[in-house]
């Protein structure tokens, strides 16, 4: 993989303490961001995608523990950094754009209020200054009448008009690396559409990295450079967007696609869907965790662990399959 | 939301005009008792004792003379400083240790709300006739009180909006962009319940009034000759007989005060309550 990564997770392992014991959110998960690209995580409902987003940015539930492994931002591991150094590193140099656009901003300041409060390192810039700083970050997410906008409160603006006030604020600080954890899951589809287009503009302008995580293969086919495939908080595989979307090579991967609806030629009463459940984390499987759902499944799958196979240069499966 | 939106909201609702008006009615007669009243509250003249309401006193005169009228006019000022600085004084410390409370860690927070529990626990009267009684009955010592019997309530409330707060994913947002635990709490929680806190403020200031008269009345409130409004019904009372308008007048504007503020609180709230605001 790239030696030069913004991001770069190494055998990270998260265990959410529960009164049934811990749960094992993420299992050895390791992935890198290289600079400038943008790097997607897909997987469903539970697998962690969140969890490793918040973990990126120091920002876990406090009944998180992280079993081991490191978060590595430019060489220095974030999960070992005090909460000060952790403040410096939040907002100028990493950022986040949370999920639902409606409940991520403060809804009794108005927005200019929230975007200059957040300029506060800024020590040497004037109000005025801060206040043109955001009026500028506005419209580059392209918002009208910017100026006047600024003193209006978020339930002023419609959804997607918040998501785009949410990245504004996200990208005020000119950071390294944003993290957009599924910004587009509480929009309609002509919303998400501008979104995409807004995050792959700002991306050439602004030349930072973005780790987006979605469960939406579309989204991330269209807007990603690698992808990372998450299941039941361990990675199953990854590769370039080609590798994954034209050559899988986890059983997983290729389910999910079979199961994208945008990918379906064929007219069906029912949707095709992955037979079984995601396993309770619990007790995590000695075995490959795909294997009770797996179509490909042999006996071996039921024993053994399968371990990271790497494919060509680019691409990665944990399978005993991919072997080959 | 700014003022004077507000006053343009509050035009709707004729109860809280109302309130509005008395509130005025006891603030002005405070701010210019020495100009309204005919009399000053504290001169004696015995020769006039027990006049009844009319012309010459307004509301009569009681067993010393004291023209009543002047008396209740001064002792609106009493229970607008009692009641609007004690409350007040008790927010601050209430807001305070409930963000601390709400934002703190764990054992913080018990060892916080076992204070206020305990403090909580102890009937009004006989926790303020209790301090009164140690500490001597005087102005300062019944602020004291009555700031000891409010805080907790302020500070329960204040803890429980921020622990709600806390949670939500715009602070996780703003955490996300580098905000500390102070800036947290000052910028971003703080203006989410400074709005009901006020209001319930306002909706207390008349029970503080009620407090100090009731303490006054048993003899453990403010020492005379002030004149403050329980002073005033605890002496009416004894002279019940004589001069019933004594006991009459020093009610009245313990009615309008508490109906004044209960309405404005009132209807504040339903106005700032933002899912109330949209049928408005």
């Amino acid at each position: 993989m790239a030696s030069d990564c913004v991001l770069s997770v190494r055998d990270l392992s998260v265990d959410f303490l529960s009164p049934h014991g811990p749960i094992h959110a993420l299992r050895r998960v390791s992935l890198d961001v290289p600079r400038g690209s943008i790097v997607g995580i897909v997987g469903e409902s539970g697998s962690g995608k969140s969890t490793l987003s918040l973990a990126a940015i120091g920002l876990l539930a406090n009944n998180a523990v992280v079993r081991g492994g490191q978060v590595l931002f430019n060489s220095a591991d974030v999960l070992t950094m005090s909460k000060s150094q952790l403040r410096d590193l939040r907002g100028q140099r990493m950022s986040m754009v949370f999920q639902d656009p409606m409940t991520s901003l403060n809804p009794v300041l108005s927005i200019g209020t929230q975007m200059l409060d957040i300029q506060y390192r800024d020590h040497a810039l004037g109000a005025v200054d801060k206040r043109r700083k955001a009026v500028a970050a506005l419209r580059r997410v392209g918002i009208p009448d910017a100026e006047q906008r600024l003193d209006r409160y978020p339930h002023e603006f419609s959804g997607g008009m918040r998501q785009r006030i949410a990245i504004a604020m996200g990208l005020l600080g000119n950071p390294e690396l944003l993290i957009a954890d599924e910004p587009t899951t509480a929009l309609d589809v002509t919303l998400e559409a501008q979104i995409i287009h807004l995050l792959r503009e700002l991306r050439r302008e602004f030349k930072g990295s973005i780790l987006f995580i979605s469960h939406n293969l579309g989204l991330i086919a269209e807007l990603c450079d690698h992808v990372v495939i998450l299941y039941a908080g361990e990675v199953v595989e990854q590769g370039t967007v080609q590798d994954i979307f034209h050559r899988p090579r986890h059983p997983y991967t290729e389910a999910l696609l079979v199961c994208d609806p945008a990918r379906i030629d064929e007219v069906r009463r029912e949707l095709p869907t992955i037979p079984g459940e995601v396993p309770n984390l619990l007790e995590v499987p000695s075995a490959c965790v795909f294997a009770p759902r797996c179509p490909k499944a042999f006996d071996r799958c039921r024993v053994e662990r399968p371990l990271d196979h790497a494919i060509g240069g680019t691409q990665s499966a944990r399978c005993h399959l991919a072997t080959a | 939301m700014s003022g004077a939106r507000l006053l343009r909201r509050l035009r709707s609702d004729p109860l809280g005009l109302l309130g509005l008006a008395l509130v005025l009615l006891v603030v002005l007669c405070g701010i210019f008792a020495d100009w309204i009243a005919p009399y000053r509250p504290n001169d004696i003249n015995v020769r006039d004792k027990y006049m009844p309401p009319g012309a010459v006193h307004l509301m009569g005169t009681d067993n010393l003379g004291h023209d009543v009228f002047s008396r209740v006019i001064k002792g609106s000022q009493i229970a607008l400083f009692v009641g609007v600085t004690s409350i007040a004084i008790a927010q601050m410390i209430g807001l305070t240790l409930g963000l601390v409370a709400g934002y703190a860690p764990r054992w913080l927070d018990n060892i916080l709300l076992l204070i206020f529990d305990s403090i909580y626990s102890f009937p009004t009267v006989i926790l303020g006739l209790t301090v009164m009684t140690l500490l001597g009955p005087s102005l300062p010592t019944l602020m004291f009180v009555v700031v000891v019997i409010q805080t907790p309530g302020y500070a329960r409330l204040v803890r429980t909006a921020t622990l709600v707060k806390k949670s939500s994913e715009y602070i996780l947002a703003e955490r996300s962009l580098g905000a500390g635990p102070i800036r947290i709490l000052a910028r971003h929680i703080l203006p989410n319940i400074i709005g009901p806190l006020f209001i319930l403020g306002s909706m207390d200031i008349p029970s503080v009034i009620t407090l100090e008269a009731g303490l006054t009345y048993l003899g453990m409130g403010i020492p005379p000759p002030t004149p403050s409004w329980g002073r005033i019904l605890s002496e009416g009372y004894s002279q019940i007989r004589d001069a019933p308008w004594i006991v009459i007048a020093g009610g009245i504007p313990l009615i309008i005060t508490t109906l004044g503020f209960t309405f404005l609180g009132e209807a504040l709230r339903d106005l700032i309550d933002p899912r109330l605001r949209k049928i408005v």
